[in-house]
């Protein structure tokens, strides 16, 4: 549920459920992308062999 | 056939017998699904639910797989966030133990609901009053962080660690593997905690209600706690199983008995914090409620005294005073009673927050009313065990999962090729006084 959705409530318990669950997604999405994004770069500064 | 897949270091059985250990596994797991599909398209009438158990069986495994999953949690901020290196052994195992928990519990919900396709509603329509819908928040996301975790062991298989992106993908998640880990701390915390808290905001049930702080009560910190310490417990239990099935040692000792050492004292508060609970409740709390001790439990097969007694005394204290003496946790007979106790212990535990709660009578009019549950519930129960089995028995065999496997298991070379590089090099090294079967 976001803000904009017409069963949201400007109170403590939609702001501390909803806010923590997407706090949390945010962290984990954050995190994998990191990994991904540097991943991807890694991979293309080696010359075919991984294991460095 | 499949040996290129099989981590370097190790041996396998033959694949025909891995196979058919697969099969045997699998014609449990079609059981379940059958069974699941029967409650998907005819209805929750396919259990014993009624107006008494609103819950079936698979709830109470529900809690239970999630409990003894807690090792997962506890295991990853042992490691990595208190630094206890010597976890790094048994931290693979505990994590893909808690992947296969917390799926199970995912996959119980998705029965349970009847309705899988709206699962979704509990995320877009979310009531916030409820201390379930944070159980469904912090299990999801949890869920993801155990994924998470277990991608890495999987992208060191053989074969995938030799594309160049998935190998820096699996050595970069390594690295910030310790924001995951505080991260599936904490929404363990909360979602191990409001499990026992549904049940002590339950002011209409005597048998379950109890003060607590703010909007917390007593349950929900002891639901975190006693998952906290019988978790770890479950993975030693899943090790030694596995150990004993494959007929290997696979964990170094100082890991387990580590382990075992935490846990033992988490055991051990949890038990007195439980103990303190329950003279509160059976002196103060009951008593204000108009009710006695002997009103919540009755001469009858499941819900008699022996159950507070066996889960405090038999299930708690008894393995706790075991695992915290290095005596007892060395020796492998008591551990493995100790850890057995641990597991049946929290398992008990759930069964009473969810079933006893609902078969104590609070009304004048109401009887103690038993529950056996259909062969449904059976089998949608049994169905995450199937499922766990294949799952272990897969990553066992391809995935490094125990990073000491090798060197407690030093590979000899068959006798075939023993005789062949006999044949190469026939009389090099022999001692002339020896003939060369005795050399």
């Amino acid at each position: 549920m976001f803000p904009f959705n017409f069963e949201w409530i400007w109170d403590m318990g939609h702001v501390v459920f909803m806010g923590g669950l997407w706090y949390a997604l945010t962290i984990l999405g954050i995190g994998m992308t990191y990994c991904i994004i540097k991943a991807a770069m890694d991979a293309s500064k080696d010359n075919g062999d991984p294991h460095h | 056939m499949d040996s290129a897949l099989i981590p370097r270091g190790v041996k396998r059985c033959p694949l025909w017998q891995f196979l058919l250990f697969i099969g045997a596994a699998g014609i449990v797991l079609l059981w379940g699904v059958y069974a699941m599909f029967l409650c998907w398209f005819k209805g929750l009438n396919q259990t014993n639910m009624n107006d008494y158990y609103g819950f079936a069986l698979w709830i109470w495994a529900d809690l239970a797989v999630i409990a003894v999953g807690g090792g997962a949690f506890f295991t990853g901020l042992l490691r990595y966030i208190f630094g206890k290196d010597a976890l790094k052994n048994i931290i693979n195992y505990a994590v893909l133990i808690g992947f296969i928990c917390y799926s199970s519990a995912l996959l119980i919900l998705a029965i349970d609901i009847g309705q899988p396709l709206r699962g979704w509603f509990i995320f877009w329509h979310a009531n916030v009053h409820s201390m379930l819908t944070e159980v469904a928040f912090c299990l999801s996301c949890y869920f993801g962080v155990l994924t998470i975790e277990y991608i890495p062991l999987i992208l060191e298989n053989r074969q995938i660690d030799k594309v160049p992106f998935f190998h820096h993908l699996g050595h970069n998640m390594h690295e910030v593997m310790a924001v995951f880990a505080a991260t599936g701390a904490f929404l363990s915390f909360f979602h191990q905690g409001s499990l026992g808290g549904v049940a002590g905001v339950l002011f209409g049930r005597p048998f379950a209600f109890r003060e607590g702080i703010f909007i917390w009560p007593w349950t929900f910190f002891l639901f975190t706690w006693s998952a906290a310490a019988c978790g770890p417990c479950f993975t030693i239990l899943v090790t030694k199983i596995t150990e004993k099935v494959v007929g290997k040692k696979l964990v170094k000792d100082n890991a387990i008995e580590l382990l075992a050492k935490i846990s033992g004292w988490m055991l051990l508060t949890y038990t007195i914090a439980k103990f303190i609970d329950t003279w509160y409740w059976v002196t103060v709390l009951a008593p204000s409620q108009g009710f006695t001790l002997m009103d919540f439990y009755s001469n009858n097969p499941l819900y008699g005294i022996w159950i507070l007694i066996t889960e405090i005394a038999i299930c708690g204290l008894v393995p706790a005073a075991i695992l915290i003496t290095p005596k007892g946790r060395k020796n492998p007979v008591a551990l493995w009673i100790a850890i057995s106790l641990a597991v049946v212990g929290v398992c008990l535990n759930r069964w009473v927050m969810v079933l006893q709660i609902m078969a104590v009578p609070v009304m004048t009019f109401d009887n103690w009313v038993m529950y056996l549950p259909s062969w449904q519930e059976v089998a949608t129960t049994i169905l995450p065990g199937a499922y766990g089995v294949i799952l272990i028995a897969i990553s066992y065999r391809y995935l490094p999962v125990f990073p000491n496997e090798a060197e407690l298991n030093p590979m000899e070379p068959l006798p075939a090729e023993e005789a062949e590089e006999k044949s190469v090099e026939p009389s090099v090294d022999l001692e002339p006084e020896l003939t060369p079967a005795e050399a």
